[in-house]
């Protein structure tokens, strides 16, 4: 009925630290199709596409190729069987030519020195695969979809039977996109594989000829496109099953507006209108990726420049550092806990009390025994292992890093607290106290807005959700009477609508 | 378990280790090694070289490599001599330190407001502040033969050379500064994450610009011990200096990669290289296999820091 398969594993499982990011996926790709890999933010598709393309080492699992298991399965072996990765963050030599880089690597030398052939020999690649470039252009030069045929040309340079694509559409047109998906097809009627990497519904449904879906690190399903849609895709990424994590009662007793923000409008995207969140209440934030909710929240408290009112407690910050913000009670815990949160050469006592720093030294001199007893309240608070007010957080477990990462900004007793996914990337013991804490947080009447990657801990956390595209809250929507599929659905609705307004 | 524990010693105090192998040995093989007055001359000739280490540490832990300091030792040179010779003795001593930390100030500025990298910055720094410093002296030697000038880096206080007194109360400063003080944290924050520091409320461009004004300070605050000592200015003095001060405060330990280190490890580097130093002057062995077991004892240093990196 159809063909073997060219590249297959089995019982792949990746693990970071103590979090499962994949567990016993099994997959066949073809000869000669594009296969869609999708799945909510953090369902592992491209971590899936990692692993095929050798860039991630799986931590059980088998790969085959041809029917041939492989024993070494890196980026450098799986070029020698054929299958080539083309990362979202692209892999050029800037100020190398066109050719330079399609061949980097592959260049035609005698003893050592280039025979300068580059050109030529793209010249004919380009004309067998009909994708043109100049190929004396730097590569710096090009956008960003001519760079991706740079990779592909690469690709094709090295033989490539199959090439995995991460997210290849992020940062291109909508006439761009339509070109790719041609690109994708030509490859296809060639007898190549294409392993298509994507969170864009539309765009799986357009050129895809089988999809499978993930969900927290595991296979759903493998199809045929013909059998899915929208809708059916959807449910898939969600599950019918609601997962079982609980979330802490949620206090409905609001009182005084403290956080109140108008007209907020920033450089890097962000237009809020109006945005008002209350002692005790926990507001979400909803979204796709890349739709400017960290913006908005880097946007509150001054870490990015923006124009606008914010007001804390009826006071409107007039100094928009995050100095100020801190003082007056707003705090933000980023996403990044590596790159934006923690200080990984600091013991975890520094780390906590540095943004407040002024509150526990007197003339400049630091008060030591205030900072350990700070330090070790919120340990002991938010239950972080191992319990060392000196202990050495870079060997810190991911769940325990989010933990001192939240204990740093509970230490000054914020009046409003900004958490920018809380949870990502830690085990489920670890999540469940942050969720714990979040509740809790709320009860004492601190007001709290989630943005988070998984819809479900957005509504199960939150009293208010708002829908979040292209920086604007679109929508408002009430998390008890509104469904995960849903939210979902609409998340996409806007996306497109605002494509084709684009 | 136990083997990484006993690696993470060596690597924490390999510097100190080396010290004492080396001490021990040159007792054994020379009578003259271990003696007060061979000690103390050891620590006043290197007592300018320990007090701009100690404020490198500051600049290499914030994250950054200052490479003007030896011009800035240059044109506090200059200046202390010509104020000595011109006004007053007592005020080229005073004033050479400030010269150095408005010029490290200046550092500082270039660096938080052109974006550039503190490497580059101060390669172009350093010539600007050589060419001012040949300039002033119109590249000649301006000798101070005045008491009230030489006393600083000749005189003793209680026995101990006064040099030596400035190095010990200079490296206790700048240890307090460094540990019990918001400053230090702050230093600390921004080398060892420059985003999280920013998050984190902290103005990391001051940060940045206070690290380096005390580099200037402590290149003026050597240059007038060094420049009293021998009783001449000159545009050339401190030649170098800034790639030793580097030197010694790797050697010692701290991170090249910032955001870790500590000012006694800066020491001990100088302390280190100097007993090399020295013992080859008492054992008089060729100088060829002094410059050649120096450079050996500094790469094996960098490369133990690197194995710790990547773990």
């Amino acid at each position: 009925m159809s063909a073997a398969p060219l590249l297959s594993v089995r019982g792949i499982g990746v693990r970071f630290g103590d979090v499962d990011v994949l567990s016993g996926i099994d997959l066949d790709i073809r000869p000669g199709e594009v296969h869609g890999l999708i799945g909510e933010n953090g369902a592992g598709k491209s971590s899936l596409g990692k692993v095929l393309g050798g860039y991630y080492r799986a931590s059980n699992g088998e790969i085959s190729v041809d029917g041939r298991p492989q024993n070494r399965w890196d980026t450098p072996a799986a070029l020698d069987a054929g299958v080539a990765i083309m990362h979202q963050e692209l892999q050029l030599v800037p100020a190398l030519t066109v050719a330079q880089n399609v061949f980097l690597g592959l260049e035609e030398h005698r003893h050592g020195i280039l025979r300068g052939t580059e050109a030529a020999r793209l010249d004919v690649l380009m004309g067998q695969s009909g994708l043109r470039l100049d190929p004396h252009a730097k590569a710096a030069s090009l956008t960003i979809a001519e760079q991706q045929k740079i990779e592909i040309l690469r690709a094709l340079a090295r033989q490539a039977r199959v090439i995995v694509m991460d997210e290849p559409t992020a940062a291109l047109s909508k006439s761009e996109i339509v070109q790719l998906h041609r690109i994708m097809r030509a490859l296809r009627d060639e007898g190549r594989s294409v392993i298509y990497v994507t969170h864009f519904l539309n765009d799986v449904l357009d050129v895809a000829d089988r999809i499978t879906v993930l969900r927290n690190g595991k296979k759903v399903r493998t199809g045929d496109t013909a059998d899915e849609t929208r809708e059916t895709l959807v449910s898939a990424m969600l599950g019918s099953t609601k997962t079982d994590t609980l979330y802490p009662p949620k206090s409905r007793d609001h009182g005084e507006v403290v956080l109140s923000v108008q007209d907020l409008t920033s450089p890097t995207g962000t237009a809020v209108q109006r945005l008002e969140i209350r002692a005790g209440e926990v507001v979400g934030f909803a979204g796709l990726m890349g739709a400017g909710r960290s913006e908005i929240a880097r946007a509150i408290i001054g870490a990015d420049p923006a124009s606008g009112e914010v007001a804390v407690a009826g006071r409107a910050l007039t100094d928009r550092s995050i100095a100020a913000a801190t003082e007056a009670g707003i705090v933000m815990v980023p996403e990044d806990r590596r790159g934006q949160g923690l200080v990984m050469s600091s013991p975890v006592r520094a780390n906590i009390s540095l943004p407040h720093l002024g509150a526990i030294s007197a003339r400049g001199i630091m008060a030591n025994a205030r900072e350990r007893a700070l330090a070790l309240g919120l340990i002991d608070q938010l239950d972080i292992r191992p319990a060392m007010v000196d202990g050495d957080v870079s060997n810190y477990s991911g769940g325990n890093q989010q933990k001192v990462l939240l204990g740093k900004w509970l230490a000054g007793n914020p009046k409003v607290l900004i958490l920018d996914e809380p949870s990502r990337g830690v085990d489920v013991g670890a999540r469940e106290t942050i969720h714990r804490e979040i509740g809790r947080l709320a009860s004492e009447g601190v007001a709290i807005l989630v943005i988070s990657s998984e819809i479900d801990e957005v509504l199960g956390l939150a009293t208010r959700v708002f829908l979040v595209d292209r920086g604007r809250l679109v929508d408002e929507i009430d998390p008890d009477e509104v469904g995960e599929a849903e939210v979902l659905a609409a998340l996409f609705n806007h996306q497109s609508v605002g494509e084709t307004a684009a | 378990m136990t083997r990484a524990k006993v690696f993470y010693f060596l690597q924490t105090y390999a510097v100190l280790i080396l010290i004492a192998m080396l001490m021990l040995a040159l007792s054994l093989l020379s009578d003259s090694f271990l003696t007060g007055r061979n000690l103390l001359n050891i620590l006043n000739q290197n007592a300018p070289l320990a007090i701009m280490a100690s404020a490198m540490t500051l600049v290499i832990i914030v994250g950054g490599f200052d490479l003007s300091v030896g011009a800035i030792f240059a044109m506090g040179s200059v200046a202390s001599a010509w104020l000595a010779v011109n006004v007053d003795p007592y005020l080229g001593l005073l004033l050479a330190p400030f010269v150095g930390l408005a010029l490290g100030f200046a550092n500082g500025l270039a660096i938080t407001t052109l974006r550039v990298h503190s490497f580059l910055a101060t390669i172009a720094t350093a010539l600007i502040f050589k060419g001012i410093a040949v300039a002033l002296s119109d590249g000649r030697l301006i000798s101070v033969r005045l008491d009230d000038f030489t006393w600083l880096g000749r005189g003793r206080f209680l026995g101990v050379f006064n040099s030596v007194w400035l190095m010990v109360a200079f490296a206790l400063i700048l240890t307090f500064l460094l540990t019990r003080t918001t400053f230090g944290r702050r230093v600390f924050s921004v080398g060892g994450n420059e985003e999280a520091a920013i998050l984190s409320g902290i103005r990391t461009n001051r940060i940045k610009i206070a690290a380096f004004a005390i580099a200037g300070f402590a290149a003026g605050l050597a240059s007038i011990i060094t420049t009293s000592r021998v009783a001449v200015g000159q545009a050339t003095a401190g030649d170098g200096l800034e790639l030793q001060a580097i030197a010694a405060v790797i050697l010692g330990g701290t991170s090249i990669y910032g955001g870790q280190g500590a000012v006694w490890r800066s020491l001990a580097g100088v302390f280190l290289l100097a007993l090399v130093n020295n013992g080859f002057n008492i054992l008089s062995i060729d100088p060829f296999f002094r410059d050649l077991t120096m450079g050996l004892i500094i790469l094996a240093a960098v490369g133990l820091s690197a194995v710790g990196q990547r773990r």
